[in-house]
């Protein structure tokens, strides 16, 4: 067989192969450039006492998740399950940053779907929610010891990303 | 009608009160200085809107997009040079917000992979060309004949 005839074939197959994977790929997951970085630096009201301020100050020396959360947001029920789940296991420190919403609706919200965080800070303007580059609420961080960023989930957690990704992250931060 | 009249005032003053036009606060613009009004616009048209992503941050009606320009503006505002602007928002969201994204060893493919094909294609053209036979067909002895004589006008039937 000529073997030229082959060329168009392959040519076919490898973008053929490009887009079938890329038929699973989510285009809406930008790859943060904020990973590796410290994580922006903030002082925020609690939601639950507002009369007392937390700062990433405050949570240096242990890893803990940052996961952005607004009573508006359809899909943070849907990771919310989860999120209840993992804190109530008591792994590590889950804060919650109340994006773009108002302490009255978030905090009933709350009481409604449970409520999984170590506390959660107000952010009702969005600033540090642009501070964090957070476009598609629910959003999660992973934040080392330092300080640091170590990952972060675009959209809802699913239980895949918490066994394979997030918890194995977790645990291997804190050993250090 | 004029009790009912009387109700309606005070009513429609309610509603008014009630619903504030959200579209509104939105398009207060609150840089007045047309130069940098100017620069917010021209901004705000070289960054994406990663929530709705085939769309700059000017078109964008989405709320962060929103955000995004009011930060612009108060950049403006704070004395930010445009570079200094550009560079915050890549900070955070990656060289995606950026239309026009720079060349660097990750983008290399980006931006040269339609010069690579063009090259591929012009390589493969000249091979193509130069390997048809250029020579003139050559023609038996019985088709000069046949040529000549339509040449000469003789083809048997009448020319017109």
């Amino acid at each position: 067989m000529n073997k030229k005839l082959l060329i168009p074939l392959v040519v076919f197959i490898a973008i053929a192969g490009f887009l079938f994977v890329g038929l699973w790929r989510d285009p809406r997951e930008v790859p943060s450039p904020l990973i590796g970085k410290p994580a922006p630096q903030f002082t925020l009201t609690q939601l639950h006492t507002p009369e007392t301020k937390l700062g990433t100050s405050d949570l240096k020396g242990q890893v803990w998740l940052l996961n952005v959360w607004a009573s508006w947001c359809v899909s943070c029920r849907e990771e919310h399950p989860l999120l209840v789940e993992l804190g109530k296991a008591k792994i590590v420190p889950i804060i919650g940053l109340n994006y773009k919403d108002q302490p009255g609706p978030g905090k009933q919200w709350l009481l409604q779907n449970g409520d999984p965080y170590t506390t959660s800070v107000v952010d009702a303007d969005g600033r540090v929610g642009i501070d964090y580059g957070v476009y598609g609420v629910p959003e999660t961080f992973v934040i080392d010891k330092n300080g640091t960023i170590r990952y972060k989930q675009i959209g809802p957690i699913t239980a895949e990303a918490l066994e394979k990704k997030i918890l194995p992250l977790v645990r291997e931060l804190q050993k250090s | 009608m004029r009790f009912l009249a009387a109700l309606a005032v005070p009513l429609l003053a309610a509603l008014a009160t009630l619903a504030p036009l959200p579209a509104a606060a939105d398009a207060v613009p609150t840089v007045t200085d047309p130069v940098a009004q100017g620069r917010a616009v021209k901004l705000s048209e070289k960054l994406r809107c990663l929530v709705c992503q085939n769309q700059s941050i000017a078109d964008s009606n989405a709320e962060l997009a929103s955000d995004l320009r009011g930060q612009i503006r108060e950049q403006i505002a704070a004395g930010k040079s445009d570079d200094q602007i550009v560079e915050y928002m890549v900070n955070r969201y990656g060289d995606f917000v950026l239309y026009d994204p720079p060349f660097k060893p990750t983008t290399i493919l980006l931006w040269l992979g339609p010069l690579l094909l063009v090259i591929g294609g012009f390589f493969v053209l000249i091979r193509n060309l130069r390997r048809r036979p250029a020579a003139e067909p050559t023609l038996t002895a019985e088709e000069q004949q046949r040529a000549a004589r339509l040449l000469a006008g003789d083809n048997g039937k009448t020319n017109q």
